[in-house]
């Protein structure tokens, strides 16, 4: 290996490869609960020619290679599960274009979602993303690549919906253009009227090719937002109030989430409303329609719009809420981790009980908590549990947890969502043979030395 | 090791290593080097392995633990309710290495020059109050402030001009100050964030017997890194002052025009440094004094205040020089935030920085574009 | 289990109905009214128990001694007639369940007490309260849990205000200020029509305040503004201490604007009414509330209940009237805001 070190230190810079123990050890792991496994270097280039040569270097060593934005995914994907390269994405942060009018802008393969929510504040403030609640310094590809989720999915879908173009370095050493960027200078359309072809990359987990730019649609920032919740005893009608909600087509976005700590939120599920507007006039149109086209609930007693206190008020419409983060630390022990399935809103209730089932069977901290995505097309339904990283015991029973919560998220109709290397698996299987052959020919051709993030979306019979 | 029970919460989740508003990367350590283990984060993790017997200490386990600046950016943006202690953290770690006597070779020797001269450049304690030969500052006898200058202040060639700058603008605004000279040693807190908290409370008891025994009460320090020591670390062993940085003093003597400025048509951007800013919270002083010069324009940096970005020489790395090399290093990066703001001069309040950024400057081939003045030098100026 | 003393003789011989015929939501006449009251009163059906808005008023209308709205929530109570949506009743009773997290200041035998509103730590500095802090008392253990009565759930009232009482009880206090007034009434009013014995005296903190500001009156700096005031529903369980409302306003220089909807004739600030009711009758009675301070020329509304500022707040913001609670305008006349 100390040649491959020497010749990607000849690439990137002495500075930038390492195949010390230290590096070692921590890109071995995410905070989620994955097993480690020691990369043989970790690398952190600057331009897309750097990333261009190491993948060259290892396609011509048969070393697998592993891009990594800020390994958040909590599930082990950029977990090197056969050693060899990872490329910390991070250095490629530039905002290389932002295109007011066309509402659009063209950035790194690592630029983190933070960076760019602080650069169009600054510079576009007419203009926003679709911000996860994930840190902020996930990056923008590595979100996309696993279908993540923002603050305008319930307007306009995943997040990977949203861009409008892609620059991918293939397993090869080629570089090539996604969408209308492949042959104009505007990078408007992801795809269509094209053949749309960024589906070769997106929700691949980089196991056929590593992003090194992304052309992100932006959407208008409106003056003024807020929120709202509405709380319900029963579980069953939440999606009939998602419903309504959606049918309104004025709320940016919905979360949901029952959780049994602190003791306000204990008992209840809560319907998370949030709002836009550049008016007082606005806002309050908006409010008004959101309240009443719930008002069949409140005059049933079975549910209403809380109080929201200014503090709570502030922790929501943080983005990304940094509350989120916290929830690592319920038990004093700096882990969490979520199985987060995408599935249809109307099984809202028995995912809610289950995570009550397996919360109380394996005595571990939870929150479950829901994203709709679209107009009540599916939703995100998150199984968080929390654990203590130095309670062997407990992680293991978080483990058996979200494994029980994989089965029923399968059997539930629910689809995994950057789902662990032994979730893939388990998808595959579940999966129409056609259309597992299908990924299986799309990975051949794109990866036939199986050097890119290997150990993701294997199908070992083609 | 202290704080062995808080290491494993750290979720790596990285708003350590940001500003608050996410503008920029803000961990110095991180951004120059951009290893994960560099931040905040990454060292948690690293320690806690290191704690379990997964790592072993190593020259670079040694770099990471001590290329961090103590800049307290990662306490100030942590969201977690440990995050006051995450220096703390890191500090104790370098004790483990203290005590091990696995360290950095620079460590090791500013620690011995330390511990044998009681300063680091390893010269003699007479010439500690060379520096204000030329000005009216007087040895103290009971004049109502001890001007504590420092080590930095006392023999680096560019501090000595601000020990100067300070000391004399501080008598011409008729405050009764005097020196130690010879009979002032280091204050410690560097030593401290390097993990040797024995030669500390040496330091510490050392200065706090001299300060009691010429009857100090108030001292006024040059250096925000003595400031922070004397403030926050000495009265747990006896050492109670009044301690006040100069910008402080000097606030309300500019602000109450009892010293004249005239015209100043400068453009300015100001560096807060990290003890004086997060350590210490004291934002405004310096900036008001600034804005009461007639003339001057104050143009801030887009990480300022407690989103600041540090010069890369705290934490003993102004001796050591772990994050100083290269055009990646925090200080060449703050130069150039600086230029962006259009300011032909970067204000400081520390000597330390002051230092750094000035070679930073010389280093970037900006000599002609920006100057790096401490703030009282700025004042002197401007003396009508 | 404690019950309530309500004499159903006082409304049948009540020559005014003043108790239903003043209320600002049902307008009824007095004949109505006396018969209604008499119904829920023999535990009979009546359209109050579903159209009472829970605003606690008419605990103040009845001059007589009796408890209207008391009733009105106990049988609503037993009729199972819920007033608020379920989740939200939930919501509020766990909230009030004590968790151990109480704080304790250096308690002697008068106190202040602080419910489990934590704002008022910070609000409770300076000259006024030297004499008292730092002996104050915080947290759902020493919460009055009057607040239930908007729930209709009068027995966890009845089950938690004992055990409160006997925590207070066991600190050794004679005297407790309470700085949320629905505290105060609990322990003026609320106990003893259930015959919950008080052990202590309890002081409604606006007569704490008057006390304080008289002997401070050489730091009075008179405002010179013109106020609006918040009427909570809390208040009418101590009606007998609103004269505080005026006596501290002279006192410290501020004109108490003459609207429509103060005294009596107050209105609910709306956060109850948004929650339990919906949006129509929350914002049309926050809209004519805020109306009538704009209309009279209120440059500030003063609040007495931290939770009504913190619904209303923005919403007097916005039509440019400076939103404050008593103890911080009571601070600004002697100089220190």
């Amino acid at each position: 290996m100390t040649d491959i070190v020497q010749s990607l230190a000849r690439i990137v810079g002495d500075a930038y490869v390492s195949d010390r123990p230290e590096e070692a050890y921590f890109y071995a792991r995410d905070p989620g609960l994955m097993p480690p496994h020691k990369p043989d270097c970790v690398v952190v280039p600057k331009s897309v020619e750097e990333i261009q040569e190491i993948v060259r270097l290892a396609a011509r060593e048969k070393i697998p290679v592993v891009p990594m934005g800020a390994g958040l995914a909590l599930t082990g994907l950029v977990i090197p599960l056969r050693g060899g390269i990872v490329i910390d994405m991070k250095r490629m942060n530039r905002i290389l274009k932002v295109d007011e009018m066309a509402r659009h802008a063209i950035v790194e393969g690592g630029t983190s979602q933070g960076y760019l929510k602080a650069y169009l504040e600054k510079h576009h403030p007419r203009l926003r993303h679709s911000i996860p609640d994930s840190p902020a310094t996930a990056t923008i590809a590595a979100n996309v690549m696993i279908h993540g989720q923002g603050r305008l999915t319930q307007q306009y879908g995943f997040n990977s919906d949203m861009i409008c173009g892609l620059e991918v370095v293939l397993a090869s050493g080629e570089v090539c253009r996604i969408g209308s960027g492949a042959l104009s200078p505007d990078w408007f359309s992801k795809g269509p009227p094209l053949p749309d072809l960024t589906g070769l990359f997106l929700g691949w987990f980089g196991a056929t090719g590593i992003i090194t730019k992304i052309g992100v649609k932006l959407y208008p920032r409106k003056k003024m937002r807020d929120v709202e919740i509405f709380i319900t005893d029963r579980d069953s009608l939440v999606p009939g109030m998602v419903y309504e909600l959606t049918h309104t087509e004025m709320v940016e976005d919905i979360n949901i989430f029952a959780q049994p700590k602190p003791m306000i939120f204990k008992d209840n599920h809560h319907i998370t409303l949030f709002y836009t507007g550049d008016t007082e006039e606005e806002m309050e149109f908006k409010r008004k329609t959101i309240w009443h086209s719930l008002d069949r609930f409140i005059r049933s007693k079975d549910g209403g719009f809380m109080g929201v206190p200014p503090a709570m008020k502030s922790t929501l419409l943080d983005m990304p809420q940094r509350s989120v983060s916290r929830f690592a630390d319920v038990k004093k022990g700096g882990g969490f981790e979520y199985s987060g399935p995408i599935i249809m809103v109307d099984k809202y209730p028995a995912c809610a009980r289950k995570i009550l089932e397996l919360a109380e069977k394996y005595d571990l901290g939870y929150s479950g908590m829901a994203r709709i995505i679209g107009r009540s097309h599916a939703m995100m339904y998150g199984f968080a549990f929390t654990f203590n990283r130095a309670d062997p015991d407990m992680m293991e029973r978080t483990r058996q947890a979200l494994h029980e919560v994989s089965v029923f998220a399968l059997e539930a109709g629910g689809v995994f969502w950057k789902g662990t290397a032994d979730e893939q698996k388990m998808a595959m299987q579940k999966m129409d043979p056609a259309t597992r052959g299908l990924m299986g020919m799309i990975k051949k051709q794109m990866d036939p030395h199986g050097i890119m993030n290997p150990g993701n979306w294997e199908v070992t019979e083609v | 090791m202290k704080y062995a029970d808080i290491v494993h919460r750290c979720f790596r989740c990285g708003y350590c290593k940001f500003t608050g508003d996410y503008t920029d990367f803000n961990c110095p350590a991180y951004r120059k080097f951009r290893f994960e283990t560099y931040s905040p984060g990454g060292r948690m993790w690293l320690i806690r392995g290191w704690l379990n017997g997964e790592i072993k200490n190593s020259e670079r386990f040694q770099e990471i633990l001590f290329s961090c600046a103590t800049c307290a950016n990662c306490v100030e943006h942590c969201v977690f309710t440990f995050s006051e202690d995450l220096v703390n953290i890191f500090i104790a770690a370098r004790e483990e290495l203290v005590a091990e006597g696995l360290i950095p070779p620079q460590v090791r020797d500013y620690l011995k020059a330390i511990h044998v001269n009681g300063n680091p450049y390893k010269l003699p304690a007479a010439e500690r109050g060379k520096w204000a030969a030329e000005t009216p500052v007087e040895p103290y006898r009971d004049q109502e402030y001890l001007f504590y200058v420092g080590c930095v202040g006392s023999y680096d060639e560019r501090a000595v001009k601000m020990a100067r700058a300070v000391g004399t603008l501080l008598m011409k605004a008729g405050l009764s100050i005097g020196i130690l000279g010879e009979k002032e040693t280091c204050d410690g807190n560097e030593v401290r964030a390097m993990g040797e908290s024995g030669l500390f409370e040496q330091l510490a008891e050392q200065n706090i017997r001299t300060f009691h025994d010429m009857g100090v009460k108030k001292i006024i320090t040059l250096d925000p890194h003595a400031y922070n020591a004397f403030k926050n670390d000495y009265p747990p062993l006896g050492g109670e002052f009044e301690v006040f940085h100069y910008t402080q003093i000097l606030a309300p003597v500019i602000g109450g025009r009892r010293i004249l400025l005239k015209e100043c048509p400068l453009t300015v951007t100001y560096h807060d440094p990290c003890y004086l800013g997060r350590h210490n919270k004291e934002y405004e002083a310096p900036r008001s004094i600034l804005k009461a010069i007639p003339g001057l324009e104050l143009t801030e940096m887009e990480r300022n205040s407690e989103n600041a970005f540090c010069c890369g020489g705290g934490g003993g790395n102004f001796f050591t020089d772990i994050l100083g090399k290269g055009e990646e290093s925090p200080a060449r990066l703050r130069v150039r935030e600086a230029l962006d703001t259009g300011a032909g001069v970067i204000a400081v309040a520390c000597p330390q920085c002051a230092k750094m950024l000035e070679d930073a400057v010389k280093s970037e081939g900006l000599e002609d574009r920006l100057k790096v003045m401490d703030i009282a030098e700025i004042v002197t100026g401007c003396l009508s | 289990m404690y019950s309530l003393k309500f004499d159903i003789n006082v409304c049948q011989t009540c020559p005014t109905g003043d108790c239903l015929v003043k209320c600002q939501y049902l307008h009824l006449d007095r004949d109505t009214a006396v018969a209604e009251m008499v119904k829920i009163g023999k535990g009979e059906d009546s359209f109050v128990l579903n159209d009472c808005v829970t605003c606690y008023a008419c605990e103040e209308y009845c001059r007589r001694g009796n408890h209207p709205f008391y009733l009105i929530t106990e049988q609503r109570q037993e009729k199972r007639i819920l007033t608020a949506p379920r989740a939200i009743t939930r919501q509020w009773i766990n909230i009030g369940e004590p968790q151990g997290k109480y704080r304790l200041g250096e308690v002697n035998k008068r106190a202040l007490s602080f419910g489990f509103m934590p704002e008022f730590l910070s609000w409770v500095e300076g000259r006024l309260f030297e004499d008292v802090m730092p002996s104050y008392i915080f947290g759902q253990e020493f919460f009055c849990n009057v607040v239930y009565i908007h729930f209709a759930e009068t027995n966890i009232i009845k089950e938690r205000l004992p055990r409160v009482i006997d925590n207070f009880r066991k600190l050794g206090v004679r005297e407790v200020i309470f700085l949320h007034d629905e505290c105060y009434g609990a322990f003026a009013h609320l106990a003893p029509a259930y015959g919950i014995e008080v052990p202590f005296k309890p002081i409604h903190y606006y007569e704490y305040l008057y006390r304080r500001l008289t002997e401070l009156k050489d730091l009075i700096r008179p405002l010179n503004i013109r106020a609006a005031y918040q009427r909570p529903c809390s208040s009418r369980l101590s009606s007998d201490q609103h004269h505080f409302v005026r006596d501290i306003m002279e006192l410290i220089g501020v004109h108490l604007v003459e609207r429509t909807y103060q005294d009596e004739n107050a209105l609910c600030c709306g956060g109850i009414l948004g929650m339990n009711y919906g949006y129509d009758l929350a914002h049309e009675v926050q809209q004519r509330n805020i109306d009538d301070m704009k209309a009279h020329g209120a440059e500030a509304c003063i609040f007495n209940c931290p939770a009504c500022q913190s619904t209303l707040e923005r919403l007097v913001a916005k039509q440019g009237i400076e939103p404050m609670h008593m103890i911080h305008l009571c601070r600004k006349a002697i100089g220190e805001m």
